[in-house]
């Protein structure tokens, strides 16, 4: 398979949620959301209880996937970055590590050039976690994987509603 | 690709329904929305044209419950069924767990039921998958129809290698949750074996 499984450990989670956090200060930006470029979110920082981040995440995972479409018709290697605008709010994308998108939602509280500034900061620390977390997922024995251990009766019950 | 939290101890997998155009790819998950309790869905997304055909995808995310303490968490996608949508049925297939093909029974759709099945095995080998080594489900939709073609032609026809297959009439909601469950316990089992 060309994508391996991702795998999410406490550690590294606590690390990603630390730099989006600092982010988010230090970017006035109003929330940011980490999402993996299949639509899986990881990480979310700030931001209203009463946001969709499922649906964000998938439509944000869907707009970077075709926006990697044009880049191979028109033979770019890929576009990194991504800016919607809005009136009141505004989104900017970044590719992180090949496979990961940072979302940074954003007001009149601050400016696009002061994102993209601390966004461009970011990025290496969440590259560094994120290549950290696939080693470590490759190096994971099989006999620590708890699903080995899931029954035919633990499937069937998720049925039983 | 499933993707597994072990700090929020969660599962989550992307199921992919596949088919040609007016299969009733769409209303299999407007069929689970609607009959899904709330606490165990989130909002449908279906990003379509004014004549409400799938442009781009719909999208549905289920939360199954718990199994070993882990939350399994379900993103059920449809593809636009229309032929020229090609590039964007390819982009949905990237990170899939698990595809359902639904085929549309009528008689005069067996062609394009071919064609998209050929489309779905062609378009997963561009992304580096092997529909037999997937989980795969088939579903012969639109069981309700007078011009629905017998079972066995279609099996023959369309599930050489005998993979799960379920009738259904997707509009009534007959075989729409049997065929979930068979593709979602298929998911679980190869997260389960690839462990072993």
């Amino acid at each position: 398979m060309m994508n391996p499984q991702m795998v999410m450990y406490e550690e590294e989670l606590a690390q990603l949620q630390a730099t989006t956090d600092k982010l988010l200060r230090d970017s006035r930006s109003q929330t940011i959301l980490l999402v993996d470029k299949n639509g899986q979110m990881i990480v979310t920082s700030g931001g209203s209880t009463d946001l969709d981040t499922t649906s964000l995440s998938s439509l944000v995972a869907g707009n970077v996937a075709a926006t990697g479409g044009i880049a191979q018709v028109i033979r770019e290697d890929e576009f990194t970055g991504q800016f919607h605008e809005g009136k009141d709010i505004s989104v900017h994308m970044t590719l992180v590590a090949r496979r990961i998108i940072l979302v940074v939602l954003f007001g009149k509280e601050t400016t696009h050039g002061l994102v993209r500034l601390r966004v461009r900061k970011a990025i290496g620390e969440l590259t560094s976690v994120f290549e950290a977390l696939e080693r470590k997922a490759a190096e994971q024995s099989p006999q620590q994987n708890v699903f080995a251990e899931i029954t035919d009766d633990d499937i069937d019950n998720l049925f039983n509603d | 690709m499933s993707f597994i939290n072990y700090s929020a101890r969660e599962i989550n997998c992307k199921l992919v329904y596949y088919g040609p155009g007016l299969c009733g790819k769409t209303t299999n998950l407007q069929f689970i929305y609607t009959k899904t309790k709330e606490d165990a869905k989130g909002k449908m997304i279906s990003l379509a044209t004014e004549t409400e055909r799938t442009l781009f995808f719909d999208f549905l995310p289920l939360n199954l419950g718990s199994i070993r303490g882990f939350k399994t968490r379900f993103h059920l996608y449809t593809v636009p069924g229309q032929v020229f949508y090609d590039a964007s049925r390819k982009l949905i297939l990237k990170g899939v767990d698990g595809v359902c093909f639904v085929a549309d029974s009528q008689e005069e759709r067996m062609e394009a039921n071919l064609e998209s099945l050929d489309n779905l095995r062609y378009n997963l080998q561009e992304q580096g998958y092997d529909l037999d080594q997937l989980p795969y489900v088939i579903q012969y939709n639109k069981r309700d129809l007078p011009n629905a073609m017998p079972i066995p032609e279609l099996s023959a026809a369309l599930n050489p290698n005998k993979v799960p297959e379920y009738e259904a009439a997707a509009v009534d909601g007959t075989g729409v949750f049997e065929t979930l469950k068979a593709l979602a316990k298929q998911v679980l089992n190869e997260l389960r074996k690839g462990t072993t």
